[in-house]
């Protein structure tokens, strides 16, 4: 069983490409062998910048012939008298065998007669030099080019490739590149050819000779190189960074590491600023010092094997200083201008063509941030609504600082920095103006679904009215995300909208806050190409419940079902919704739920089919003379149960609720058994349908139980 | 090695490979891709291979001189090899040798950074070179330009001049490079004898000097200029078109013809660089609003257009008899591409 082994070389893919594609070109390999029944042992991926290649150990030489029966005509067509006609011979001729050889079959339509053809299978070479460069061609790449013909694309010029079974080249051609047996190594490190011996492990260490490491041996390496190269500041530890690291293991071949060094006045910079150059700009990762502060150093990533001469480090401690300068430069011109004194500044800036200037915005997030303080001061949460008044005004002033302008990864940090250094208000004690400046400095978090919520309780609200204000206007003009289409990361602002709240625990209903912050742009040039507010609220709150979905299931871990049951009761109060979540989760293994699941959804049908017969129930059940006990026994428990379980269920109670309601099982069990609903005495009818509508809401104000899906179902 | 050296090596390396070793373009531009030795001769099937010098003027990115890092007018050293050859990364990087650059003493990479130009309608995909920590080149395989889908594409390499001197010479400041140095004397002339008080007097008139309106004015007439002349072509074409569908083409065709080949439109393209480099003087003195922005951005973007669609048109009668010796691609191998096409992200 030979190794197969295919190797694409390419121009330098990019660095945030290179796993998932060749994550995708392994499991088309897979699929293709299963596909093809070549499957034999294992297959893995091996990738550089310059190079995606699968390696499948053990695949079949051939495909294994396969037997199939032709069917041809009816036996009293074939035969004559035992003799074979004419067309039988004509079948067996087309088939490939002798007259003699022809079965005979039953079939429901009589009896026939049959062929046993053996099909040919093809060897694996034919197979691959068939199907290989199909699968290179669909490789998705986020953004992809031409080079040779308009219709071939691919993410960089492809310029070799590589196809063997064992030590055999298989022929094939993909962009106008013919497979061969020659790789190429590190580009510098080696001499550009590296002829292959053969697929498997030989490939792998024709490489390493040739200075070319794969992906796991990559990030060791530089792991171990960061490590080393640390060690000579004692005390000191680089600052774990996956997604850098990730990155730098994608630019290299072959890496190695340097330490440099920078002057340290440039530590009275912003830790901040100085690590945002560092990461984002020049991929150095930072070093810290036995507290945890930054240490005027920083470790490059080569793509080569040293540094002898120190030509290289030296070049990167240029490349920094000069970054350094410029990042001082920005910061001490900046400080002429206050951001009290650039607020006036946003007039000019744009926040989104139909909706104004920042300016605009910042007026409008004023407003909705004291709406929100107010609810927060009802419910008495602690809230400074002076500090969000003062922080949302200079939220945005820092997008006219240079600092911004060349770091826009830094914005609302660098307006939190700024807000701490500069005399915002003489009047105001030194404890609120470094409030404001941390409100400020936290209004864009949470970034992402890692990232941290603000600190404080004046950071959660200007964060949660930003971003409120951002998503109704763009929903009040349209501008609804859908599928892979997010321009303006509303999703990503509605996702940190609801993990604020419930971090926070905050009593606000979603709804009627969006509702709010629509509000806001009443009146404004705007409204003219608003979408109505019905269409608004329905898109907005189709929108939330999604986000708060995701919220619960992916980041809070609760299964579908519950979900969907908690939020078909109730998706507007975020904390809420997880308080139930979480009582729903500890109850649902109970037997009695599954069974008030499958109440509900029969409850629904009966009285979905009450409603197509317009047969409506009476307003409130009663009870009638000639009921049935069960019917009065039902009734009975709700009445008396019926409130305890409201009163839990007012006090947040949920589990007592919810515990309190798995005894509804016996009577609902007894009512179902022995008591027809849709009987034909009218009144009877309504009043039982009646007595299951109050049953259903009583089952679902704190979950649709319906959505419980019954175990071993799911 | 000095400033001059650097240019004149990179010159003979790429004279050596075949490129006309063209001039700066004479009117301003922001970048090397302005010129019209690429604006335009990466339109069509032509094959072509230049290098040149550009000097490249960005009004905003002025620092009266006083930022060791940041020009006004920075020089681009451009390459523009059409079609680019299958070895064109290995080119590049023996042009660093070239310059002294042993690239076994130092760290080199390719990372990603995809080239637009939105005022241009032009694209492409491709990396920026780093050398120790530093860009030292940009280096695309353009995809569009004018809006027009380029077939064969070509490979551009934009060096920067000044940062690739600065860190030959080991200096810190822009200004420190040494332009030039006399060979008897020794004595040296730096780049800040040169161009230091161009830097410091463009940078007041861009930042505090030009008059707003006038700007704005001379924006407006040439940019009219530069429309009136599209639409002439675009008329001219359309006649051209006409009288190809009527059967009796004799004499007025051929006139036609000629009219087209003899149509200003390298005029056309040099108004439309004018309204790029005002719109420049006019970002850079705070004039233009954000919203403003993008419709200004619209209306060069509108010229560039027009003229590429009109470029691609007029050459397609100078390269007629060149063009018969292409063979066209066999049919059958065009419909086997488009079973490849990979989706596009």
């Amino acid at each position: 069983m030979p190794d197969l082994l295919l190797e694409l070389g390419c121009e330098e893919i990019p660095a945030r490409m290179i796993d998932a594609a060749s994550a995708e070109l392994r499991e088309r390999v897979v699929a293709l062998l299963n596909r093809e029944r070549l499957a034999g042992g294992e297959v893995t991926s091996f990738d550089t910048p310059r190079r995606l290649s699968v390696l499948a150990s053990n695949v079949a030489t051939a495909q294994a012939d396969v037997v199939e029966q032709l069917t041809g005509p009816s036996v009293n067509v074939a035969y004559k008298d035992g003799q074979p006609t004419p067309a039988a011979h004509a079948f067996a001729k087309k088939a490939g065998v002798d007259v003699s050889q022809l079965d005979k079959i039953t079939t429901p339509k009589g009896e026939y007669i049959a062929a046993k053809v053996t099909k040919k299978g093809r060897t694996a070479a034919e197979v691959f030099a068939d199907h290989l460069p199909k699968e290179l061609a669909t490789i998705y790449w986020p953004k992809n080019m031409y080079w040779r013909k308009p219709s071939e694309r691919f993410v960089r010029p492809v310029r070799w490739l590589v196809a063997m079974l064992d030590d055999q080249t298989i022929p094939l051609e993909f962009d106008g590149i013919r497979a061969g047996n020659n790789s190429r190594g590190h580009r510098i490190l080696s001499d550009d050819s590296v002829a292959i011996p053969r697929a498997g492990s030989a490939y792998v260490d024709a490489l390493r000779a040739a200075k070319v490491l794969g992906r796991a041996e990559r990030e060791q390496q530089i792991r171990k190189a960061l490590d080393s190269a640390t060690r000579t500041i004692p005390g000191a530890r680089w600052r774990e960074d996956k997604p850098l690291l990730d990155t730098v293991v994608n630019l290299t071949e072959f890496p190695s590491a340097i330490l440099g060094s920078f002057d340290p006045q440039f530590l009275a910079l912003p830790e901040e600023v100085l690590v945002t150059v560092m990461r984002d700009h020049q991929k150095y990762f930072a070093i810290e010092d036995t507290h945890g502060k930054l240490a005027p150093h920083f470790l490059a990533v080569l793509n080569t094997e040293s540094d002898p001469q120190s030509l290289i480090r030296h070049g990167n401690e240029r490349v920094l200083r000069a970054r350094f300068n410029d990042a001082r430069f920005f910061w001490e011109t900046d400080q002429k201008k206050s951001l009290l004194e650039r607020h006036e500044l946003l007039r000019h800036v744009t926040f989104q063509k139909d909706l104004g200037s920042y300016y605009d915005k910042t007026q409008r997030v004023q407003r909705l941030c004291s709406w929100l303080s107010e609810i927060l001061k009802q419910h008495e949460i602690p809230v400074r609504p002076g500090v969000i008044h003062k922080a949302a005004c200079l939220s945005k002033t820092d997008l006219t600082t240079e600092l911004v302008k060349e770091f826009t990864e830094l914005q609302g940090v660098v307006g939190g920095l700024y807000a701490r250094v500069q005399q915002l208000d003489p009047s105001l004690p030194e404890a609120t103006r470094l409030a404001i400046a941390d409100a400020i400095y936290d209004h864009y978090k949470p970034e992402s679904t890692d990232d941290d919520v603000p600190r404080s309780m004046e950071g959660a609200v200007l964060s949660i009215g930003d971003k409120a204000d951002t998503i109704a206007g763009m929903f009040a003009l349209g501008l609804v995300p859908s599928g892979s289409k997010d321009p303006f990361a509303l999703r990503r602002q509605a996702n940190g909208i609801v993990k604020i709240v419930a971090e926070k625990k905050l009593p606000l209903r979603l709804t009627e806050m969006m509702r709010d912050a629509h509000a806001g742009y009443r009146g404004s040039e705007a409204e003219r190409k608003f979408v109505s507010d019905e269409q608004f609220s329905q898109s907005i709150s189709a929108f939330f419940r999604e986000r708060l979905e995701f919220y619960l299931r992916d980041l809070r871990g609760y299964s579908y079902d519950v979900v969907k049951a908690v939020l078909g009761a109730n998706a507007d109060d975020v904390v809420d919704a997880l308080e139930r979540a979480e009582a729903v989760k500890q109850v649902l293994h109970m037997p009695e739920f599954q069974a008030i699941g499958a109440a509900c959804k029969r409850i629904r049908n009966i009285l979905r089919q009450a409603a197509e017969k317009r047969i409506e129930p009476t307003a409130k059940f009663e009870y009638l003379p000639d009921a049935a006990h069960e019917e009065k026994m039902l009734m009975a428990y709700l009445e008396q149960t019926g409130s305890r379980i409201e009163a839990h269920r007012r006090k947040k109670e949920y589990f007592d609720a919810l515990t309190l309601l798995a005894t509804s099982r016996e009577p609902v069990d007894a009512f179902f058994d022995k008591v027809m609903v849709m009987v034909d005495d009218a009144k009877i009818r309504a009043n039982r349908l009646a007595l299951l509508r109050t049953l259903l809401h009583e089952f679902s104000t704190i979950a649709d139980f319906s959505e419980i899906v019954a175990e071993g179902k799911s | 090695m000095t400033f001059q050296e650097l240019i004149l090596r990179l010159q003979t390396f790429w004279a050596e490979r075949g490129c006309v070793l063209q001039q700066p373009y004479d009117v301003e531009v922001g970048a090397g891709t302005m010129a019209p030795e690429t604006f335009l001769r990466v339109l069509g099937p032509q094959p072509y291979k230049v290098a040149y010098v550009q000097p490249s003027r960005r009004p905003a990115d002025g620092r009266y001189g006083e930022n060791p890092n940041r020009l006004f007018k920075h020089m681009q050293l451009q390459v523009i090899l059409k079609p680019p050859p299958e070895n064109v990364q290995e080119l590049y990087l023996e042009s660093l040798g070239a310059i002294g650059i042993d690239l076994h003493q130092h760290d080199i990479k390719f990372e990603e950074d995809n080239w637009e130009a939105p005022t241009l309608s032009a694209w492409g995909v491709g990396w920026q070179v780093i050398l120790d920590g530093l860009e030292i080149t940009q280096f695309t395989y353009f995809q569009q330009c004018g809006g027009v889908d380029l077939f064969p594409i070509c490979a551009e390499l934009t060096y920067g001049l000044e940062r690739i001197a600065a860190f030959l010479q080991d200096v810190d400041s822009i200004y420190d490079i040494v332009w030039a140095r006399d060979p008897d004397t020794g004595s040296v002339v730096k780049y800040g004898n040169v161009r230091l008080a161009d830097e410091l007097q463009f940078s007041v008139y861009n930042f505090e000097a030009a008059d707003v309106e006038k700007t704005w004015k001379h924006f407006d007439l040439y940019e009219a200029e530069c429309k009136a002349l599209i639409e002439q072509y675009v008329m001219l074409s359309k006649k051209d078109r006409d009288e190809d569908k009527n059967e009796d083409k004799d004499e007025p065709a051929r006139d036609l013809v000629a009219e087209k080949r003899r149509f200003p439109l390298l005029a056309a393209y040099d108004l439309c660089l004018k309204c790029s480099h005002l719109f420049n003087i006019l970002d850079a003195r705070g004039a233009i609003s954000v919203t403003e922005r993008v419709g200004v951005i619209a209306r060069v973007r509108a010229l560039a257009v027009g003229i590429a669609r009109a470029w691609v048109d007029q050459q397609k009668n100078e390269s007629a008899e060149t063009a018969k010796s292409d063979e066209p691609e066999p049919a059958h191998e065009k419909k086997l591409g488009r079973e490849k096409l990979t989706p596009v992200g």
